[in-house]
């Protein structure tokens, strides 16, 4: 008997229902598009739902008249050329790219085993000090190649630490309550970025410069570093890499069974405690690679930079629909360009003074109100059945 | 018997334990607590606490090497193999590294922390050194798992009893000189920093008697009883030590005490609603900056009342903070709703500490000059007279927070805790529960900031950050979810501890992530665990 079968004694029971948290979607009867019939809908409405969904919706009313405030507000206030929000939008991107591989962690673990992996931003980490012990000699080499095998190395680093972490702090907890992996995964977090800190000190590090990377790129009105490019071409050639891995391999295809239905793929003989590992060592691959393009771009890492990038990445998980791979990428993206446009788009307009200290701000309060109000994301989430 | 059958063969075992022995040896070293612990003496200048650490890794290499099912020789064979090897990785690894220089990128890596790591010794003596203390102390752990169990416990009760008295010299210090009067017996019981051989005399004596007294005790005592009289025990000490000893002893219960205040409010959301709030510092905050805001000496403050009156201001402001918090993520739930919480907590944060907050509550200068309470028309200045009141209002919240549990109300939040959707089909309404212990838990929160504020007299936003909750939730993991005494121990262990061994507070934060992951793993129940979750789990 194999050792995957034992998931056919899990109770399905365990998946929080999501669907009746999005709430307030009554609407299902407007598309009719009669007045009656709308007259009828809204009535219906209001006799079923509760004062919080009242307050629900006053909240999301009241919202959506700040954030127009906002940009109109900042739109008449100009105070940016075309150049700076073509500049913007680059940079958007390349945090976005990063964002888009960090979040595929979050996701493909979601996936796989309906479990947020608290401690991923900390394996991003992790991977851009994994590659900072070899950096030194190997960017001496001054190649091309050499920036590649830096990737390679977080990557590898990150991939291991991912792997062991699934190995000691949640298989354990795998068929029991829910609470426990989560705590588990916060005394990881603190396990990592206080390790990092203890190995490598308490100040930040860097890679030396990279000569291959250094210089700007010009494109019409703009001059866009080389390495911002950079980054984002290496993490398009990730994420499709990823895709090919996940849709045309046998591994690929047995991860998206077990994300499906864990029981029924282990009738059908898949090794569910394999697949989970693969999915570990997948989204540790990513987040090491994005550790390293970070480290490119920003020239600087310390130990505790993982929590904040980690929250981001998984609100761009969540914003693309946990445990839908492209939606994540999407989500990526999307976030980046939110962050890099909002304190000018959205701020500057209220004459906050130094908006740009808010810009974490601007995640974080996408997150949230992703949370509360769309938790299933844009896209919604790639679950063929909602099992409760 | 089962996992025999299928466990692992001996060798591969011995082969195993050996080697992850010796890379966490390795580890401790690298990361530098081996360094800060070798600086610290426990028994008369010859064993210090990073030989200690090491002794124990080996030791625990031994335990688990001894498999039973080799016999009894056969098992401390292989536990004395699994030690040599753990030694032979462990002194080898720190060889290369120290031919390898590698001090530029790992800065725990020391010349001076190697030489202590290795013994003083270079090359093959280095090598041979480490393998036979490590065999040697591998022997005795497989020796220790062979023991009947009482001798175990016995040698466990003396361990902790040389390690507490070494530890907490300062307290026993002050304790035992404002008890006994004078000085005169502290060298004979300590030389420098740690014990000397009549003090581990005394303190294995101490443990032994702690032992025995155990065991009398749970010949006689139901277990009811028995946490009757902790609870006493502890309400004793709680009052008695301070007294007994200096201003910063006081100062550190106070803090224990804050904690468990906070604790005492987590807990009702999480332990008994089961609502897991990583924002939970932002009430916390709000408590703070009430108070300073209405009584503080400063151009920010909006009144000049007394703490007394700004008591009750700030509890109902955390509470209605609570409130407003809790309502938009009522649907939100399990990992989803930590998250949500943790990044409010986070936005309150960034708005707290950025320019545009500035002119109403400080900014990052924070506010300065909050007065202290007063009693009788006289303020409390010294640590004791505030570390009381901190010990009442912790009291009563405690006693509100037993009440609680055992009303109608906590039998909701538990029901509901264990499933919503069966809860609301027995008629609970989940939005009225899961509000009230939102508005409850940050109520007891708010008086926390508010003593937080007036004790230390000036407040800034660096003292509300995420750890403030991450501390919350570790004391509670560890005392145990749910569990009101759970909460004091917690805090005692968690928050008190630390104050006392203030050289190893770089490494606190990675103390407490291997804590949480060893109690969730080896007794997720906690320390003092609530009798109904201790059932159900």
């Amino acid at each position: 008997m194999t050792p995957g079968a034992s998931p056919v004694t899990r109770s399905s029971g365990e998946i929080p229902d999501r669907a009746a948290a999005a709430g307030g979607n009554h609407g299902a009867g407007m598309d009719v598009g009669k007045a009656a019939a709308l007259h009828i809908a809204l009535a219906d409405w209001r006799r079923r739902s509760t004062w919080v969904d009242m307050v629900m919706l006053a909240l999301r009313v009241s919202l959506l008249v700040l954030v127009s405030a906002g940009l109109l507000l900042s739109l008449a206030h100009n105070e940016y050329s075309a150049a700076d929000w073509l500049s913007f939008a680059v940079f958007g991107l390349t945090l976005g790219s990063i964002y888009a591989l960090i979040s595929l962690g979050y996701t493909m673990v979601y996936g796989v085993l309906r479990m947020i992996n608290f401690a991923h931003g900390d394996v991003f980490m992790a991977g851009a000090f994994g590659a900072l012990i070899v950096a030194d000699p190997l960017i001496a080499t001054g190649s091309l190649f050499a920036v590649l095998a830096l990737i390679a190395v977080g990557a590898a680093t990150s991939a291991a630490i991912a792997a062991l972490i699934e190995r000691v702090a949640y298989r354990p907890f795998r068929h029991r309550g829910t609470l426990a992996p989560l705590i588990c995964a916060i005394g990881v977090s603190f396990v990592l970025q206080y390790t990092v800190r203890g190995f490598f000190g308490t100040g930040s590090r860097a890679y030396h410069d990279i000569p291959v990377l250094d210089g700007v790129v010009i494109l019409g009105p703009l001059q866009v570093p080389l390495v911002q490019l950079f980054v984002i071409l290496a993490a398009l050639l990730a994420m499709g890499a990823l895709h090919l891995l996940v849709q045309h391999t046998r591994l690929g295809a047995s991860m998206r069974a077990v994300a499906e239905d864990r029981e029924t793929a282990a009738l059908m003989g898949i090794n569910a405690d394999r697949v989970v590992t693969f999915t570990f060592l997948i989204g540790g691959v990513m987040a090491g690679t994005a550790g390293v393009l970070y480290a490119l771009v920003f020239k600087q890492i310390h130990a505790f930079m993982g929590f904040a990038i980690g929250i981001k990445g998984f609100a761009a998980a969540v914003l693309g629909g946990i445990g839908n791979i492209p939606g994540a990428m999407v989500g990526g993206f999307v976030l980046g360009l939110a962050e890099s446009f909002g304190p000018a788009a959205l701020l500057s307009g209220f004459g906050i003074p130094a908006p740009y200290q808010l810009k974490d701000a601007i995640a974080y309060g996408l997150l949230v109100i992703i949370l509360i109000f769309r938790p299933q994301g844009i896209f919604g989430e790639r679950l063929a059945v909602k099992r409760m | 018997m089962v996992r025999d059958m299928r466990g692992a063969a001996p060798h591969s075992l011995v082969l195993k334990a050996g080697l992850i022995g010796g890379l966490v040896g390795v580890y401790v070293v690298a990361v530098g607590v081996f360094a800060a612990f070798a600086a610290r003496p426990v028994v008369a200048q010859s064993l210090s606490l990073g030989q200690i650490m090491l002794l124990s890794i080996a030791l625990t290499v031994g335990w688990s090497a001894a498999d039973a099912r080799q016999g009894r020789s056969g098992g401390l064979a292989a536990a004395a193999l699994a030690g040599v090897l753990a030694g032979l990785v462990y002194a080898g690894v720190l060889l290369m590294a120290r031919e390898a220089k590698l001090q530029a990128m790992f800065v725990a890596l020391t010349p001076a922390a190697l030489n202590t790591g290795l013994f003083g010794r270079t090359g093959l003596a280095a090598l041979v050194a480490a393998a036979l203390i490590a065999g040697l102390a591998a022997l005795g752990g497989g020796l220790v798992r062979q023991m009947p169990a009482p001798a175990r416990r016995t040698l466990l009760a003396v361990a902790i009893a040389v390690l507490v008295g070494a530890l907490l010299r300062d307290l026993w210090i002050s304790f035992f000189a404002n008890l006994l009067g004078g000085r005169w017996w502290v060298s004979t019981i300590y030389t420098g920093n740690g014990l000397s051989w009549t003090g581990t005399g005394v303190a294995v004596a101490a443990g032994l008697a702690w032992q025995a007294l155990r065991m009398l005790g749970r010949r006689e005592a139901g277990a009811r009883s028995t946490s009757l009289i902790g609870i006493a025990l502890l309400l004793a000490a709680a009052i008695l030590i301070p007294y007994f000893t200096n201003a910063f002893v006081a100062q550190v219960m106070l803090l224990v005490g804050l904690y468990a205040l906070m604790g005492t409010g987590l807990n009702i959301e999480l332990g008994l609603a089961g609502l897991l709030d990583l924002g939970f510092v932002a009430f916390f905050a709000i408590g703070a900056y009430v108070t300073a805001l209405l009584t503080a000496d400063s151009p920010l403050a909006i009144a000049h009342l007394s703490f007394w009156e700004a008591l009750p201001i700030a509890t109902l402001c955390a509470a209605a903070g609570g409130f407003v918090f809790g309502l938009p993520v009522l649907r939100v739930r399990g990992d989803y709703l930590a998250l949500a919480t943790l990044g409010l907590g986070e936005i309150v944060r960034l708005l707290v500490v950025s320019d545009m907050s500035a002119p109403v509550i400080g900014g990052a200068q924070g506010i300065v000059g909050i007065p202290r309470p007063d009693l009788a028309g006289t303020p409390m200045v010294s640590q004791l007279s505030l570390y009381y009141l901190t010990l009442v209002l912790t009291c009563l919240v405690a006693l509100a927070g037993w009440r609680l549990q055992h009303s109608p109300v906590g039998r909701a939040w538990a029901a509901a805790r264990e499933d919503e959707d069966v809860a609301a089909t027995l008629g609970i309404d989940l939005v009225r529960s899961k509000l009230r212990a939102y508005v409850l838990g940050a109520a007891f929160a708010g008086v926390a900031g508010a003593l937080f504020a007036t004790t230390l007299g000036s407040i800034f936003p660096q003292s509300f950050k995420l750890d403030v909750s991450i501390n919350v939730l570790a004391l509670l993991v560890v005392g145990g979810l749910g569990s009101l005494p759970g909460v004091f121990v917690g805090s005692l262990i968690l928050i008190g501890l630390p104050e006392f061994l203030r050289e190893f507070g770089e490494y606190r934060y990675l103390f407490y992530g291997f804590l949480l992951i060893l109690v969730m793993r080896v007794r997720p129940q906690g320390l003092w665990p609530d009798p109904l979750q201790a059932r159900t789990s």
